[in-house]
């Protein structure tokens, strides 16, 4: 039983090595974490706010706790994961850098994709028309989303060097399609980004 | 191959004998005595168990129920001596939750209890007289050690599962710390790794008012032919609003009056809310012994994990290979999410494999014994993931 899994996520299946300990942060209803018990034998646990997540993940047989990416992280021991992965969630937290390197103490590479807010359509947007709506790289208007923390692809990077945080790879994604390894000019043009990263 | 035991009959006998219950019974400790946390030895004593379903033939489907401060081992009814329900006849049955078609269940009284297992008001071999005070004071982990020698006994050696709510709670936490090696997988429910101060204080009322009872006589009533029961009545009153929330008890009774029209203006129960905790503590003393209560309160109060293991709580989970799902319930103010979370926080720097769920409710601590769908559809869910890991065959 493996149903077809988000484009992002089975990059993120695809990079982790068979056996891994992972940690997936905002697991939904347990999708990667299911694949990743069955496709690779990977010992997975995962932190998702919703109850219908974790009842999801639980009833999968999945290790999930109900919790969120500010407040559970400082709870697990240095290194204890290989791979901790955080999906289309890092501009929806408090404390995007400190998230971001409590993830590289727990586990010794992490995942992190999200909506890229330089992409040519938010910009036209906000220049042309005055709107901060995203331009359509999210469903939901400003009033209502839950994206306190909006970030292109050239400030993760900003972020990641101060934070001395080593980019291992990157990719784009466009609407459709397979992710592809990050080129230049990809904060205009790509809509979403996915980094490997490590720390430094 | 043990056999499902015969359901209780439904006797309708309202005595407080324990010899006259139904279920089987052992005697364990013979050769070698029972060591007491508090120093005491204790044996042979007897522990009165009830079991559903079926061992089967690899023995890895036992699921052991460890029931609460006033529980007993009737998980499934009628009660022998209220003839209700049983406790947890919402989740143990037959295509229930703990479904006895595929698991072993079982379920023994609580060392201290009065239901069978040896307790304050059975005779002390040694004496030939009830211990009444004489018997030792226990702690929750001499409860789970008592639970390992009857297991033992009984010839099962590994627990699919151990499960239980408030102090049953306390008993998986001990279970998975003391015994790691024996148990595949634990849902501590509504819990907590050691009891507040506010729930020793609310215990230290119950226990005063049953003191304060002239007919509890220094703790040997029995003798005397006597029973405190006004004051086990008002420990269990006091208790069962810690049981409850405020919103269970306003959607309930709010300041609805109780068979009349207008107040009496004066001390009768005026308000269905009084009646109603009256009525409780009427009922529970036909069924409960007020030094059993003593003791068994003092060992929930005794309760802390850390301590025991002198050290950070993770510490009594270091290395568990076991599979935890905490469960706590949103209203429950005895234990509240917080100390659910504690839990998991250690179980997390243990890096032990650990599911939780805080479900939204708002029956307050007794959610866990009630009806409650997205609670029985999370452990469900649990168990069926446990199963599948444990190579379990369906029902």
């Amino acid at each position: 039983m493996t149903a077809e899994l988000r484009r992002d996520l089975r990059l993120v299946a695809d990079l982790v090595p068979a056996g891994a300990r992972v940690l997936d942060i905002g697991c939904g209803d347990g999708m990667l974490l299911e694949t990743l018990w069955r496709e690779k034998g990977c010992d997975g646990r995962g932190i998702e706010l919703s109850m219908a997540g974790v009842n999801a993940c639980v009833t999968r047989g999945l290790a999930v706790i109900q919790g969120n990416a500010d407040t559970d992280l400082a709870d697990y021991p240095d290194t204890s994961f290989d791979m901790v992965v955080l999906s289309q969630t890092l501009q929806a937290v408090r404390r995007p850098r400190r998230v971001l390197e409590q993830m590289l103490r727990i586990g010794s590479r992490a995942i992190v994709s999200f909506p890229n807010f330089g992409h040519w359509s938010a910009r036209w947007q906000l220049a042309w028309r005055g709107h901060v709506s995203g331009g359509g790289l999210v469903d939901e208007p400003w009033y209502r989303t839950a994206n306190i923390h909006p970030c292109s692809i050239a400030d993760f990077v900003d972020l990641c060097v101060r934070a001395e945080i080593a980019i291992e790879r990157g990719w784009t994604m466009g609407r459709d399609g397979p992710p592809r390894p990050i080129r230049a000019g990809a904060n205009l043009f790509a809509r979403e980004a996915v980094f490997l990263l490590a720390q430094a | 191959m043990i056999d499902a035991a015969p359901r209780p009959a439904a006797s309708g006998a309202t005595t407080l004998d324990s010899h006259a219950l139904p279920g089987p019974r052992v005697v364990l400790g013979v050769d070698a005595p029972l060591r007491l946390d508090g120093g005491a030895e204790l044996g042979p004593f007897t522990v009165a168990y009830q079991s559903y379903g079926r061992l089967n033939a690899e023995r890895s489907n036992a699921i052991l129920v460890c029931h609460a401060l006033t529980g007993d081992q009737y998980v499934v009814g009628p009660h022998p001596v209220t003839s209700k329900p049983g406790w947890w006849e919402a989740v143990v049955g037959p295509g229930k939750v703990l479904d006895t078609r595929r698991y072993f269940v079982l379920c023994a009284n609580v060392l201290g209890g009065c239901m069978g297992t040896t307790g304050p008001r059975e005779i002390d071999p040694r004496t030939g007289r009830r211990f009444d005070l004489g018997f030792p004071v226990i702690t929750v982990r001499d409860m789970v050690r008592a639970q390992a020698m009857l297991l033992d006994h009984l010839g099962i050696d590994s627990l699919f599962c151990v499960i239980g709510g408030s102090m049953g709670a306390m008993q998986v936490l001990e279970w998975a710390a003391s015994f790691p090696d024996l148990v595949f997988s634990a849902v501590p429910i509504a819990g907590s790794a050691r009891h507040s101060a506010q729930n020793i204080a609310f215990h230290e009322v119950g226990r005063q008012a049953i003191i304060a009872d002239p007919d509890w006589c220094g703790g040997s009533y029995a003798d005397q032919g006597r029973r405190p029961e006004r004051g086990l009545a008002v420990a269990r009153m006091a208790a069962h609003i810690t049981y409850l929330s405020e919103i269970a008890l306003h959607r309930k009774f709010g300041r609805q009056l109780q068979d009349r029209e207008r107040l009496s203006y004066g001390f009768e129960a005026d308000f269905q809310v009084e009646s109603y905790l009256r009525f409780q503590g009427a009922s529970f003393v036909e069924r409960f012994d007020a030094n059993s209560y003593l003791y068994i309160t003092r060992a929930m109060d005794y309760f802390d994990l850390a301590r025991d293991v002198g050290g950070p709580l993770a510490l009594a989970f270091q290395g568990t290979k076991t599979r935890f799902c905490v469960i706590s319930f949103s209203s429950d103010w005895l234990f509240p999410t917080a100390e659910s979370r504690d839990v998991v926080r250690a179980l997390n720097a243990a890096a032990a494999n650990v599911s939780f769920v805080e479900v939204q409710s708002d029956k307050g601590h007794d959610a866990f014994l009630l009806e409650e769908p997205e609670f029985h559809a999370t452990l469900a869910g649990f168990l069926a993931g446990a199963a599948e890991h444990r190579g379990l065959a369906r029902a």
